[in-house]
């Protein structure tokens, strides 16, 4: 910077001042500007409205399963025997794999109890998701070594409240958002 | 002559005063108060609530609205019901689900994720968009300011329409197809009312739609008036959010943008004045 | 590059000699922001950066919208409603699309008038003309395409009509247009074709942008006298210019935020004013709207294409040379086509030594008078074709072509001009003070 007077300065700290103000207001305005085009991209008001779905239940009989499809996956609903209610609390939760309830319902650090798994009180209602941890396959119901499900892509084997046991799968299967909103209605989502 | 009639109502409703001209046909449409005229004007809550009853209730026995989801009514800046109202209102409605049936298909319940069933009628044109496909009022001279200088369009047509059945001119022979309506200008109009150069002796035409609204047609919760008018005035407003639901969030994104471009404009004017200022003299008169 | 001498970059760091050894990029862009510029280029001299900013606009938000939209005759008119109702923010991005178009052609028009008064179509810049009427075909056509692509009534029933002009062609009009609509009727090859070509024009707009630019970089840019700038010394040159940047980058994003300004309010509080709402009906092949008319900014050509009916003299004329070849409906074709060839033709025909209205006092009236009619052709062409209309359009096309085929080729002969400035430098100071005084 050349020498200047007081006046100059005063002069030239106004200007630089207009032209950061300028340059600022430029930028807030192209990013406004900018965003939707990028917001546009995530999932439109149609797509989020599938977020949640009703299922009726009241055809489920204890000891069947109904898959639905929500939100372009299998979710499986079961209805379990007292004997599996039995044989899943009936575990050490030391002998899991993955501890966590990994229950989207539950705080994040919830233990994989049977009781932090299944939706109701009494242990009936199981909800999860019908995809495998491992690498996406959906599970077949009513097989594997635990009498759970069993995914025929690569042999993991999950037991009666859906905890992975033995195969390369990482975690219990995810339990979605789901709540009773009557004795026969399952929300999802 | 009906199907002829009933064609040109289900879909060339929607003409402009330059067609009415042309076919020389003349109709006043009344210039309604809506709250949503205006760079700041928005929904009345009240008022679509009242409308989608009207709609429920009369319209939808032969008009659908295919391109709404039936959950936007629980949208801000909509009729705005709680979600669980919603639930219930789109369970009167039954839907096709493909997936249903292992995959063969079967009828359901709605569900607020669907859209509004269409048009029941053949000849009942949907009314998603009704009221932004009625908004061509080019009046005087063919110049289209009577959209700036009154805020006129859409909603005040099909208000203006609902409520401008009469009695048909006695001129009118004897059962003469359609129901004469002084706002409707595309219907057919008998000779017997012409005068001997053609023009028309009375406004409007004779339109398909049978009288919809008389009046007290429906009770509405907030107590508001049932008559004819404000009936008609209030399924209007209700068409209209079902054609332009986005209107309150683009009115408030237009106020934003203009606001903040207009501090833009200044800040521009002031860096290129300073700009300028070392390569320009003193400004001198206007020689 | 420009003939105006000026400074070049010179690259002074290592790697920026390394670079500039390999690929000299950084001075292709210094030199076309820092070119010399004429300073007293006046508020017309800003729609070439409004002009480029539409495109960059149209581009991206059109970009967006084919993301959400699907080019099917059952799906085209609901995926639009699916945009305007469920994808975030959709409504805006098609508004601001849909009303793009229309501060496009606001730009060109005034963009082109402000050439046509300024003679910068004049030696040496025919070529940065040519190009800039290539461009403005080329926009006319993508802006028909992207009209059809909504289908609704306007866009199925106006490409039958537009099309059909083609389909006037003696002899070959009707294999021209079957070929045009894939079938002999507009249908989903129409629509898919158009949506194709719709997406690739603008880029082809883009790179003859560059072109443009490139041609009246190479010649200099015209200013308001039309008196060049003086190239003997760069300081001679400096006298008369300023660099691009800044003066004229602030100058241009000024007025571009002031127009911004208008269009935002219009996109955010009327954005279907200047749409047609029969647009909003679904296409319906089986019933034709009372009222066809095209989006305002074909409204001039489009009353030139109606004005000649068969019994003006002109027509019948035609007609009779050519052995009836020529008919109404072609001859219609090519009027329109030939109101824009003229304005193209422009440098040719204006045979004044002058190149700025401004020192023209005849041609100033003229030129008021042609503004005027281009406004009432637009006017016009949204009317009905009976009496006063079809008159007042068969007048104002006839001006239009008399204003390029009889007087700018007269006036340059019979006109006596007023005096020029003998510099830019000495109309900037007479304008704004001499700031060494």
């Amino acid at each position: 910077m050349h020498p200047v007077s007081h006046q100059e300065e005063h002069q030239g700290t106004r200007r630089d001042f207009i032209y950061y103000a300028t340059a600022g207001a430029g930028a807030v305005v192209t990013g406004a500007a900018v965003w939707p085009l990028v917001n546009q991209m995530n999932p439109s008001a149609d797509v989020q409205a599938q977020a949640s779905k009703r299922v009726d239940v009241s055809s489920v009989a204890a000891g069947t399963q109904l898959t639905v499809l929500w939100q372009g996956k299998p979710v499986f609903i079961r209805a379990r025997t007292q004997e599996e209610i039995d044989a899943a609390r009936a575990v050490e939760l030391n002998a899991l794999p993955d501890q966590n309830a990994e229950n989207a319902n539950l705080a994040a650090d919830a233990d994989a109890s049977d009781e932090n798994r299944a939706l109701s009180e009494d242990g009936v209602w199981l909800v999860q998701m019908g995809v495998c941890t491992h690498l996406g396959c959906v599970p077949l119901g009513e097989s594997g070594d635990f009498g759970g499900w069993y995914c025929p892509c690569h042999g993991s084997h999950y037991d009666t409240a859906g905890r992975i046991r033995k195969g390369p799968a990482p975690r219990n299967l995810d339990i979605p958002v789901a709540a009773f909103i009557d004795e026969t209605t399952i929300q999802l989502g | 002559m009906f199907r002829k009639l009933t064609l040109s109502a289900a879909i060339a409703l929607g003409l402009s005063s330059g067609a009415a001209l042309a076919s020389g046909g003349t109709s006043h449409v009344e210039d309604f108060a809506f709250s949503f005229e205006g760079p700041f004007g928005s929904y009345d809550q009240m008022q679509l609530q009242r409308g989608l009853k009207i709609y429920t209730e009369v319209c939808s026995a032969c008009h659908g609205l295919e391109h709404v989801r039936i959950g936007t009514l629980a949208d801000e800046g909509g009729p705005h019901y709680g979600i669980d109202e919603v639930w219930d209102y789109a369970g009167q409605f039954e839907v096709w689900d493909p997936e249903l049936a292992d995959g063969e298909g079967d009828f359901r319940a709605a569900t607020p994720a669907d859209k509004f069933p269409g048009s029941s009628l053949s000849n009942a044109p949907d009314l998603s968009l009704m009221a932004k496909a009625r908004a061509g009022f080019h009046g005087p001279y063919g110049l289209g300011i009577n959209q700036i200088v009154k805020g006129m369009g859409g909603p005040e047509y099909i208000a203006s329409l609902l409520s401008g059945y009469e009695e048909a001119p006695e001129c009118a022979p004897e059962g003469f197809d359609g129901n004469y309506n002084t706002v409707f200008t595309a219907g057919g109009y008998p000779n017997e009312c012409k005068d001997e150069h053609g023009n028309h002796l009375y406004p409007g035409s004779w339109i398909a739609m049978a009288q919809p609204l008389y009046g007290e047609d429906t009770e509405f919760d907030d107590g508001h008036s049932n008559d004819l008018h404000h009936e008609a005035q209030d399924v209007a407003a209700f068409l209209m959010w079902a054609a332009e639901p986005k209107l309150n969030a683009r009115k408030e994104a237009g106020l934003t943008g203009v606001i903040f471009l207009i501090v833009l404009s200044v800040l521009l004017y002031m860096t290129n004045k300073r700009l300028w200022a070392p390569h320009k003299g003193k400004k001198r008169d206007e020689e | 590059m420009s003939g105006i001498p000026h400074d070049h970059y010179e690259p002074k760091t290592g790697a920026e000699k390394w670079l500039h050894s390999r690929l000299p990029v950084i001075g292709l862009l210094y030199d076309t922001l820092m070119i010399p510029t004429p300073k007293n280029l006046n508020w017309m001299w800003i729609w070439g950066i409004v002009l480029a900013f539409t495109l960059g606009l149209q581009i991206a938000t059109g970009v967006v919208l084919v993301m959400h939209y699907t080019p099917h005759v059952d799906m085209a008119f609901a995926s639009i409603e699916h945009i305007m109702r469920d994808v975030n923010g959709g409504h805006m991005i098609r508004y601001f699309h849909m009303n793009g178009a229309s501060l496009f052609f606001v730009a060109v028009y005034a963009h082109i008038f402000r050439g046509l008064y300024y003679g910068s179509y004049k030696a040496p810049r025919e070529v940065t003309w040519i190009i800039g009427m290539l461009m403005y075909l080329i926009m006319m056509g993508t802006a028909f395409m992207g009209y059809v692509l909504p289908w609704g009534q306007m866009s199925f029933h106006g490409t039958a009509v537009i099309t059909g002009l083609f389909g006037a062609i003696p002899f070959i009009g009707e294999s021209i247009q079957t070929w045009l609509l894939g079938a002999s009727a507009v249908g989903q090859p129409a629509l898919n074709r158009f949506f194709s070509l719709h997406y690739l024009l603008p880029f082809v707009l883009a790179g003859l942008t560059l072109v443009h630019i490139w041609a009246f970089h190479s010649t200099g840019n015209n200013n308001p006298t039309g008196v060049e700038v003086r190239r003997g010394s760069k300081e001679e040159a400096q006298k008369d210019t300023l660099p691009f940047w800044p003066y004229f980058v602030i100058k241009d994003l000024f007025a571009l935020a002031v127009i911004l300004v208008v269009f935002v309010a219009i996109v955010g509080f009327m954005p279907n004013y200047l749409g047609h709402p029969d647009n909003y009906i679904p296409a319906n092949p089986l019933a034709t709207p009372a009222h066809i008319v095209p989006e305002w900014y074909f409204l001039p050509f489009y009353a030139i294409l109606r004005a000649f009916t068969a019994d003006v003299w002109a027509v019948q004329f035609a007609s009779f040379i050519t052995a009836g070849i020529v008919d109404a409906k072609f001859f219609g074709v090519l009027a329109m086509f030939g109101a824009i060839a003229v304005m193209a033709l422009a440098p040719w025909l204006d045979t004044s030594k002058v190149r700025s209205g401004r020192y023209r006092p005849m041609f100033k009236w003229w030129f008021a008078l042609l503004v005027v009619d281009f406004f009432v052709l637009m006017w016009v062409g949204a009317q009905a074709t009976t009496f006063p209309y079809d008159w007042i359009s068969l007048i104002a096309a006839t001006y239009w072509f008399s204003y390029f085929l009889v007087i700018l080729p007269l006036l340059g002969v019979i006109e006596k001009p007023l005096a020029q400035p003998a510099t830019i430098e000495e109309d900037f100071n007479a304008h704004y003070g001499n700031p060494a005084e």
